[in-house]
């Protein structure tokens, strides 16, 4: 059967609208909006088509960077199609609409129970059953975290009589910057432990030496974002313990996995950091990095219902049932939990440590690569016994040119390798990162192996005055300027971390 | 042409029957073994399960996650067209954070703020900011942040104390200004409700002004009722304590759901930065900004009003930028469709989806009102966001509201049922959303299915209705693992959103 055409007369041809543009243009570049610069400023005063629309944006994210050779963000950047699909189909789903969607809630207690037991939390007393929740990102459930230290700290300073107003943190010079965010932002004050040469970690010695009274927490970090190592909690879990045993305190520690947590347990299953140390009360992970989900799901776990202070947990009668709520944000999208949940069901762990391994065979591979070259020293640690990353700085000290142009110099062939100082206090040694993430095979790892010689052989070879040309004139170049962005150049930077390397 | 098929040797079939067991070669799903096997709840299984089987089995699961047309609770977009849901499933791997990787996507955060500020009224001559959240509540938090820091760095230059910052507001507020006084350590001044008052009274808000206030937050759309709180009343009144004070005390304005239905259907009404103490709105996407939820925007009249400390300048994967935000890492999709919406209906589009709405919202109030059964609460003509609160006219008998939910709810619909805020919490309600997708034709369905609830309910017999209420309790369709019930510790048993 053919479908009728209907033949459009002359007179309906000729129909203009008032501005003199022929309104039947159905093709999207034969359209006037193809010509008209696409609103940016202010609400447009017309409709357009939707497929007009559609095409318009999609061609402008035509220049959003190939994710595949980004090298620099562990923020997975692959799923599998089922995957895709399962969250296309959930997108109009609110989390947080119990009443509506019981069944995308259900999906969150499933991945908190098992993510609660991949980080051995206590499961013998129906009393005091581990709790947890989802989160955008780790972001969020470290600022719940510290919420709940915080309100714990103060309860037991208040039932002492003692003053309440100058609670800290301790932690590495190394953290991601949301612990500086939520210290901020909490009014907490930071007690930082300094990096020292060649120790690009917390020292659990001095960690538990800068627990004072004050002290609402002290903070571990399972794959640091500047070297991926992972700190020792074990120690710190020892050493607190006796402070707080000789001081009659309490301070917890909380572990930061944001991305060890989905990487120990599978590859390192001996190390011993998680719910398994009497003091870890608390940890986060992204779900994001390692829980190999897109962005936009974390984790925050507490040991127990004990740790989470009631005061901070809202009733809430959310249309028609009743909730409990403790997070920052209320209404998100139901795709990304229940993206979480078909990784965790899909994979199991046999799944987790297959990929875990490759990658870290991967990553001990690139280590070696970059050794054998004789121009690089490496940082990061081997055997499983930190993240699937390499970070690495040249060797030679008396050259002309730096880390920041090697990583300039190969953003210029695609890849995106940052270049980033240490944390304080070892910002004078520079250093390159390259995170090792699903989608990173051996063959790409050659591939980049190969360009970066190749970058370091130019280099070489270019005198100290067109290096520093380029140098400047490189700030210069964006792709985009955009709107907002120069407001906030100038400013001096408050924090002593320059860079917020993540 | 014809795919060769591999044909599958009886060697090899034994072996996977050795393996596998009688399941070995059931590539359906519900012939697999997984179909069987208790889905994994507690702990993560050992093995591996098929891409296809781990689709499926979810998805069947969430088949009894409700259909969001019949659910008249809810503010937020259910609705979305193919077009803009294929632009959110191709960028759904983006991190919306990394700026270097995926500039185009940020420059489009860049576009909505201009156009948002714009379209509430940013002075011309001043560089309003603003930023895209996951939602109102990470908004709101944000400027209660920086309305403090504000109030603090004022206090501190005049030697004062800093210890007991506050925030006015009237008691109708969302349950997430609530968690920011909470979490944030501010003391909330409620202004608290009364009989026929069901919104911000300014005199007794601006009264309860004092010089420990960081700010005042007016509504545009009240939760509770949908009207818009009158947020010019307030500026003039506070700008006179202002001045007489010698204080500088702004406004914060919850535009949540107003914020994208006001300019369109009321835009003589002045609540916006055109008020000269507006210095910060939060407005939701996902609600009247029509996008999928995960989408909010906080948006400053001036840099001015965004205290440097919490503005974190990080070199993030290459590239500088400045961040003021809780969330870090989220996904771009839902930013792109908040511009997709913006520049596919223009002002155009959102006039005659906004002006539909509030015609239906004041049919279904004006039906509703004809039946004699029902008292309309929530205001008609544009004064107020498209949703119709009413309650049951009669006092004298044996059901209320709540019963009326709950047996309308065995029709399918979700309309919920609340108390009303403080002081008034004698007064129950009933609230029906009007969204997008709400036609007038379902308008008329609902109509007729609660008029058979209130037949059924007028038939049955007290004690009936009371062993039906204690049942309802325990009726779930599921039983959640760590649904714990906590103790109320909020003067607010009813948050609603």
């Amino acid at each position: 059967m053919v479908f009728l055409s209907n033949a459009v007369s002359d007179t309906r041809l000729k129909d203009k609208n008032e501005s003199g543009q022929a309104l039947f243009s159905t093709c999207v570049y034969g359209s006037r909006w193809t010509k008209e610069p696409i609103p940016k400023y202010s609400l447009p005063e017309e409709e357009m088509p939707s497929h007009i629309a559609y095409k318009l944006i999609k061609d402008d994210l035509q220049l959003d960077g190939n994710p595949v050779l980004n090298l620099a963000s562990f923020v997975t950047t692959y799923m599998e199609e089922e995957a895709e699909k399962l969250m296309a189909e959930n997108l109009s789903k609110n989390f947080i609409d119990y009443e509506e969607y019981p069944v995308s809630v259900e999906l969150q207690n499933r991945c908190v129970n098992i993510i609660a037991r991949l980080f051995n939390a206590p499961m013998d007393n129906p009393e005091a059953e581990a709790m947890g929740v989802s989160t955008i990102g780790s972001s969020e459930a470290i600022i719940l975290a510290v919420l709940a230290m915080k309100k714990r700290w103060q309860k037991r300073r208040i039932a002492e009589g003692k003053p309440t107003d100058k609670p800290n943190l301790v932690m590495a010079a190394s953290v991601q910057v949301c612990w500086e965010k939520a210290t901020r932002y909490l009014e907490i004050e930071e007690k930082f432990v300094f990096l020292t040469e060649g120790t690009y970690i917390l020292d659990p010695v001095k960690a538990v030496e800068l627990v004072d009274e004050n002290t609402i927490g002290v903070c571990v970090i399972l794959g640091s974002t500047y070297t991926g190592h992972y700190e020792d909690a074990k120690t710190v879990n020892e050493l607190l313990k006796q402070k707080n045993e000789e001081n009659g305190w309490d301070v917890s520690i909380h572990i930061d996995a944001a991305s060890g947590g989905f990487v120990a347990p599978f590859v390192n299953p001996d190390l011993v950091w998680d719910f398994r140390l009497d003091l870890v009360r608390s940890i986060n992970v992204s779900g994001h990095k390692y829980g190999l989900c897109y962005a936009g799901i974390g984790w925050a776990i507490w040991k127990s219902k004990e740790y989470l202070p009631e005061e901070l947990i809202f009733n809430v009668n959310y249309l028609g049932s009743d909730q409990a709520s403790f997070t920052l944000n209320f209404s998100k999208g139901a795709a990304n939990v229940i993206s979480q949940y078909y990784i965790l069901i899909r994979l199991g762990r046999a799944g987790f440590t297959s990929i875990m391994k490759n990658l870290m065979e991967i990553a001990d591979y690139l280590a070696q690569k970059l050794e054998d070259t004789n121009v690089f020293d490496i940082l990061s640690d081997r055997n499983g016994n930190g993240l699937p990353l390499v970070a690495f700085k040249l060797k030679i000290k008396d050259i002309h040119y730096d880390e920041f142009d090697v990583a300039q110099r190969l953003r210029e062939r695609g890849w995106i390798v940052p270049a980033y100082t240490m944390a304080p206090h070892t910002q004078h040694i520079k250093l390159m990162r390259v995170v090792v993430r699903e989608d990173f095979s051996r063959e790409r790892c050659d591939i980049l192996l190969q360009d970066l010689m190749a970058t370091v052989e130019l280099l070489n070879k270019l005198d100290k005055d067109t290096i520093f040309k380029k140098r400047t004139s490189t700030a210069n170049w964006n792709l985009l300027k955009s709107v907002t962005r120069a407001t906030f150049g100038g400013v001096k930077n408050e924090s002593h971390k320059t860079n917020g390397v993540c | 042409m014809v795919y060769l098929s591999r044909l599958i040797s009886d060697s090899h079939l034994d072996k996977e029957k050795e393996v596998h067991g009688s399941e070995a070669f059931s590539t359906s799903v519900y012939g697999s073994r997984w179909d069987i096997e208790p889905i994994p709840k507690y702990s993560l299984p050992d093995n591996e399960m098929p891409a296809k089987i781990a689709y499926k089995l979810i998805r069947d699961d969430l088949q009894l996650d409700g259909n969001p047309v019949l659910n008249l609770a809810a503010f937020l977009t259910t609705y979305m067209e193919e077009e803009a849901e294929k632009l959110m499933a191709e960028n759904i791997s983006k991190n919306f954070i990394d700026y270097e990787e995926y500039p185009m996507t940020v420059e489009l955060q860049t576009r909505c703020v201009n156009i948002i500020a714009n379209l509430f009224n940013a002075p011309k001559n001043d560089d309003a900011i603003g930023v895209s959240t996951v939602g109102s509540s990470e908004a709101m938090m944000l400027a209660v942040l920086a309305m403090k820091r504000l109030w603090k760095k004022r206090r501190e230059a005049e030697g004062k104390p800093t210890d007991k910052p506050n925030i006015v507001m009237s008691a109708s507020v969302q349950v997430c200004w609530e968690k920011a006084a909470r979490y944030f350590e501010i003391e909330e001044k409620f202004v608290y409700l009364s009989e026929g008052k069901y919104i911000l009274d300014p005199e007794k808000a601006v009264e309860l002004v004092d010089e420990n206030t960081i700010g005042v937050a007016v509504i545009l759309g009240s939760t509770y009722t949908g009207h818009y709180e009158d947020v010019k009343a307030v500026n003039d009144l506070l700008l006179a304590k202002n001045k007489k004070t010698g204080w500088d005390v702004p406004i914060h304005v919850d535009a949540a759901s107003g914020g994208f239905v006001a300019p369109f259907v009321n835009p003589d009404l002045i609540w916006d930065f055109r008020l000269e103490l507006v210095r910060s709105i939060n407005v939701s996407g996902h609600k009247y900004g029509l996008c999928y939820p995960g989408i909010g925007w906080a948006l400053w009249k001036s840099k001015k009003y965004l205290p440097d400390e919490l503005v974190f300048n990080i070199n993030y994967l290459g590239s500088n930028q400045a961040s003021f935000t809780l969330n870090f890492s989220k996904n771009a999709s839902d930013v792109i469709s908040q511009y997709y919406v913006l520049i596919r209906l223009g002002r155009q589009g959102f006039t005659s989806i906004m002006e539909n709405l509030m015609g239906i919202a004041d049919y279904l109030a004006s039906r509703l009102e004809a039946t004699k059964k029902f008292e309309i609460l929530s205001d008609r003509n544009g004064n107020g966001v498209p949703l119709v609160a009413f309650r049951l006219k009669a006092k004298d008998i044996h059901y209320d509201e709540f019963d009326v939910a709950h047996r309308i709810r065995e029709h399918q619909w979700i309309v919920p049922s609340y108390t009303m805020a403080p002081n008034i919490q004698h007064i129950k309600v009933l609230r029906v959303v009007v969204r997008e997708d709400f036609s007038r034709e379902r308008c008329d369905l609902f109509v007729a299915d609660l008029m058979h609830t209130i037949d059924y309910l007028d038939k049955v017999d007290k004690e009936t209705l009371h062993i039906k209420r204690n049942a309802g309790r325990n009726w779930k369709a599921l039983k959640s693992i760590s649904l714990m019930t906590f103790n109320s510790q909020s003067h607010k048993t009813n948050g609603v959103c």
